[in-house]
């Protein structure tokens, strides 16, 4: 085979999404803290812009670096890299520093670095590693836990760092582990419990104990013949009461209040008007505010005011959808869908398992990353605080989506060298 | 597994296209968020104009703006460094300094409080050096309203914040709390013309309300309009003089030029200095005057009721010969049996029943007019009679309102017919029921004002003008004053005029008599069962061509013949000759020697 320039086989389509949704999202943090009393410069380290663009200069030279590795690398240090992070995460639940009740930081000097962000790709490596081998299929139950196992601990590691939205991440996992061969019914009945979870929120309790009681006895009625089918409805019925009757014990004792007030506003913004309700309200106006074609560049004001909070990390968003519109909102949407059709495209060609599951763990925590974000901030979702990919303020995080993408990117580069192992 | 690949795909596309159909909701379709955001940050900033100011008739100034200093404070900024010092300075206690500081805390960290509210001039000459040293507070100006006299309170009001009652209530919209606007006196009737118009600057705000920026570069700012400025009627050298006389004495003075129906003094005594209700004073001082049992914000010329007792003689005099039920000549010959009366038994005919104040004369006068045959019945001829004078009456400005630009005037009263019937039942009263109207008692009532005007008509033969303390508002003349010609004959008013010609040169109102001032009135005596009668006295001078009407009420000082006549007269004078050639009437006056041998009457001084 003849070897082309690794230049020739990097995904270049890639590459210029992330550089252009880089590119982007720095503008915006700048517009997002511009105040036209200071008219600050783009390059001022003393703005987020200016710190940012020091980000991006070092993810640059991150994912440069990653292509100098080998690309069988990855693959045979994937459960030590893993070992390494979750070594790292507990580190950090003993000499983090507090943040915002969250102990998920560490610092060094005035820079900060979150493992559990480079958790993400660490736990995607490590399940493509385990799931890569022929021998392994998800209908096998052993298989199916160890994997879920692989998810579980540093969701689990993150949650006790008190990182809920950063955990929640973890669950995107599933989708590499469908694309595997899932049994479908478990994220079906996944989604089914998130769904009962936000009817249950919405709709009285009680009332919606009646419906799906009429629904039960309806099916028994309706199946009456079928003594097979009745078990399975009579099964169903109990779980779903039963996760119904779940939804205050877990609003209550599992959530913490903050947590319990961010799902109730998405709810109803005005439970809380001037608290959680205040965020999701304010982000709405930011959005809402920009028309058709927005104010126009550093022309938004709910952003750079502050009326919406953390306008450079979690509801950068909000700054697009005020100067940019309807019309920047969607380009941004169409960037991110191009980047993740692409992936999955890529994901697709690879030769080999791992580097397809690894893949399709890029896609998904990427594509998890930017439904949750842009939910929240349009209030579709509760706000959980997790970044918008490539795009948000922050080093940790941009960061650890460089090296996620890039990595990904280096298999790519390298899959006619792959034996194709199924 | 292609099909998996194919749900991953479209539960991705499913997510886009639900997010832009959302967007599309929230950006385009719904406008709530684009109002949400202007309410968010942009704040307006009222500009408040100066309120116009206000001259005398002479063009001297007499309420201006004067500028005072409040402290202000930015608790975020603020650095005391030595609390005691600074307290020291500021002359409050550190308790007070550690509350102001807590309250404008409470308010907001980075927004301005008031610290002390119109620091005096001594201080603000201090703060100005001292400020440097204690950033975080600066001195804030405005302005109160400030006054070139002492006195004239009752006619300008004051200025005070507007109440959360007036709010509930105003329909307009125009104020909002912690706006000033005009509460007593010509601050309140002239306060749409005072009160100019306010600006706005819209400004770009930040989350915590600091301002960043011009909205839409000021494009919907607007400049404050300045109040107009208005001139009075009263002069002030009179109404100061006026004020003088009536010092330490309870009651009104009122003078109207009568060809114009200017007010040229409006005195309600006791009063106040107009400074005590301005600015910070108002809220330590209003109480005091509220409380006061002399009521010195009664306005008493506009406000108080007497009886007009024998001024009401000479409309009654106009009104009868008008009717033709007596001529100006015919001789009536009274017994004094009729009703309680001073003037002796004899013969009267009109101008001696004025000189003299004829009570009988005048009850059988009145008597004509009321019961004038029309109807067989005695109770049935009263009520057209009594109906056809009252209405005459009230021609003369008595027991209706006059229409001066100032607040709260009274009616006054007149009885009516219904007022009778229901007094004695229907047809049930006849003219001797009611009889002591002829002389100006019974259930009448008027004011100082009325008194004053019926003074002015008189002096004018016949013509009311409506009388006023706004000459002119921003250079034009004020246009609510109506002149009309009351239908009686002038001839009548002549014969009238000649008896209180007399009545001052040789009458009861004598000790008014000054030879050159040609001053013609009628005095009045108004009992008062709590203690000493007041004094009243109505008239005007020179006769002809009449240059001042003048009402004085002196309350509690005896016959009209001695404290009221001797005010009148003496800024009669002082207004026509510019100076006062009696000294010992002014210290009469003034030294309150009519106290001293005034004998209580037994009915009022006829």
């Amino acid at each position: 085979m003849r070897q082309d320039p690794l230049s020739q086989k990097i995904d270049w389509v890639t590459v210029l999404l992330f550089s252009a949704l880089v590119f982007l999202g720095w503008l915006n943090i700048y517009a997002a803290e511009y105040d036209p009393e200071l008219d600050q410069s783009l390059f001022d380290f003393g703005t987020s812009a200016g710190r940012q663009m020091l980000w991006i200069a070092t993810s640059a030279l991150l994912g440069w670096g990653v292509f100098f590795f080998d690309f069988r690398f990855f693959d045979s240090f994937a459960f030590i890299i893993y070992g390494v992070v979750l070594a790292l995460l507990l580190f950090v639940l003993i000499a983090g520093k507090e943040v915002a009740g969250s102990r998920s930081w560490f610092g060094f000097g005035g820079f900060g670095l979150q493992p559990s962000e480079f958790a993400k790709f660490a736990t995607a490596l490590a399940l493509a590693k385990y799931l890569g081998h022929a021998t392994k299929k998800l209908t096998d139950l052993k298989t199916l836990g160890i994997s879920i196992v692989i998810v579980l601990v540093p969701m689990t590691l993150t949650v006790l760092q008190g990182d809920m939205g950063t955990a929640m991440v973890f669950a995107a996992l599933f989708i590499p582990m469908f694309r595997e061969g899932l049994p479908p019914l478990m994220p079906i009945v996944a989604f089914g419990v998130i769904l009962i979870f936000l009817l249950t929120l919405m709709v009285n309790q009680t009332v919606l104990l009646v419906i799906v009681s009429v629904g039960i006895l309806l099916g028994l009625g309706l199946n009456a013949k079928k003594p097979r089918r009745l078990g399975w409805v009579f099964v169903i019925g109990v779980m779903i009461i039963g996760s119904i009757r779940s939804v205050d014990f877990i609003l209550t004792d599992v959530l913490k209040p903050h947590q319990q007030r961010r799902v109730l506003s998405l709810i109803n913004p005005n439970i809380d008007p001037l608290g959680a309700g205040w965020n999701v309200t304010q982000s709405k106006i930011a959005i809402g505010s920009g028309g058709l074609t927005g104010k126009g560049f550093l022309q938004g004001t709910q952003t750079k005011f502050d009326f919406v909070p953390e306008q450079t990390t979690d509801f950068i968003f909000c700054t697009i959808g005020e100067e940019h519109g309807w019309i920047g909102s969607i380009f941004l949407i169409a960037l991110f869908t191009a980047l993740l059709l692409r992936l999955v495209m890529i994901a697709e060609r690879q030769k080999s398992a791992f580097a397809r599951i690894y893949g399709f763990g890029v896609v998904a925590i990427l594509f998890f990353h930017f439904a949750v974000n842009i939910a929240m901030t349009i209030g579709l979702f509760p706000v959980i605080g997790i970044p918008l990919p490539f795009f948000s303020y922050g080093g940790s995080s941009l960061w650890a989506f460089t090296l996620l993408l890039f990595i990904f990117l280096k298999l790519d580069a390298h899959r006619m060298q792959v034996l194709q192992r199924w | 597994m292609s099909s998996r690949v194919f749900v991953i795909r479209a539960f991705i596309l499913f997510v886009v296209v639900t997010f832009s159909v959302r967007l599309f909701s929230i950006q385009i379709l719904d406008e709530n968020y684009k109002i949400a955001a202007e309410n968010n940050v942009v704040q307006k900033i009222i500009q408040y104009p100066y309120r116009g100011l206000i001259y005398d008739t002479k063009d001297s100034l007499v309420v201006y703006n004067s500028p005072v200093f409040d402290l202000m404070v930015v608790p975020k900024e603020a650095k005391v460094e030595d609390t005691l010092k600074f307290c020291d300075l500021l002359g409050i206690e550190v308790e007070e300094f550690e509350s102001k500081m807590k309250k404008a805390r409470t308010y907001s960290s980075i927004l301005a409080s008031q610290f002390v509210e119109q620091v005096s001039n001594e201080l603000f000459a201090v703060l100005q050096d001292q400020l440097v040293n204690y950033p975080g507070f600066y001195v804030l100006p405005r302005t109160i309203r400030s006054y070139e006299t002492d006195g004239l309170a009752n006619v300008l009001g004051y200025v005070g914040e507007v109440s959360s009652n007036f709010l509930e209530r105003d329909t307009t919209n125009y104020y909002q709390s912690g706006d000033y606007i005009g509460i007593g006196g010509l601050e309140k009737s002239y306060e749409e013309v005072l009160r100019g118009k306010r600006g706005a600057t819209y400004k770009v705000v930040d989350v915590q309300g600091v301002v960043k920026d011009d909205f839409r570069q000021g494009r919907f700012d607007t400049l404050p309009d300045p109040g107009l400025d208005v001139q009075l009627t009263i002069d002030l050298e009179i109404q100061q003089y006026a004020e003088k006389l009536m010092a330490g004495k309870v009651g009104s003075v009122v003078a109207i030029e009568p060809s114009t129906g200017n007010i040229l003094a409006l005195v309600s005594a006791p009063s106040y200095d107009p400074m005590i209700l301005s600015g910070k004073a108002l809220s330590e001082n209003f109480p005091i005057l509220i409380q006061d049992e002399n009521k010195p914000l009664f306005n008493r010329p506009l406000q108080a009721r007497y009886p007009p007792g024998s001024m009401f003689k000479t409309l009654q005099g106009i009104i009868a010969m008008d009717m033709g039920v007596v001529t100006k000549d015919e001789e009536i010959t009274t017994d004094g049996t009729n009703i309680g009366d001073l003037a002796p038994p004899g013969v009267y005919w009109m101008e001696k029943a004025i000189q003299y104040s004829s009570n009988n004369y005048f009850f059988l006068v009145m008597k004509r007019m009321v019961q004038q045959g029309e109807e067989e019945s005695a109770f049935l001829d009263s009520r057209i009679g009594f109906e056809r004078w009252r209405e005459m009456v009230n021609l003369f400005g008595i027991g209706r309102r006059l229409g001066v630009d100032l607040p709260n005037e009274i009616n006054g009263n007149v009885p009516s017919i219904e007022y009778y019937d229901r007094l004695y039942g229907v047809n049930r009263w006849k003219y001797s029921n009611i009889g002591s109207l002829s002389i100006g008692q019974g259930e009448l009532l008027v004011s100082p004002l009325q008194m004053a005007n019926l003074g002015a008509i008189l002096a004018n033969r016949g013509f009311f003008i409506t009388p006023h303390v706004v000459k002119m508002v921003n250079d034009l003349p004020n246009p609510n004053i109506k002149k009309e010609a009351l239908p009686f004959d002038s001839v009548h008013y002549e014969i009238i005029i000649n008896g209180m010609e007399k009545v001052v040169r040789d009458g009861s109102g004598r000790r008014g008599y000054l030879d050159s001032l040609f001053l013609c009135g009628k005095t009045s005596t108004v009992q008062n069962p709590h203690g000493e009668d007041h004094s009243g006295f109505m008239g005007f001078a020179p006769k002809n061509n009449s240059k001042i009407a003048i009402a004085a009420y002196v309350e509690n000082a005896g016959q009209g013949g001695r404290a009221a006549v001797s005010v009148a007269s003496l800024i009669a004078e002082k207004y026509i000759f510019g100076e006062i050639s009696r000294p010992w009437l002014e210290n009469y006056v003034t030294e309150e020697l009519y106290l001293n041998h005034a004998p209580r009457p037994t009915i009022a001084e006829n």
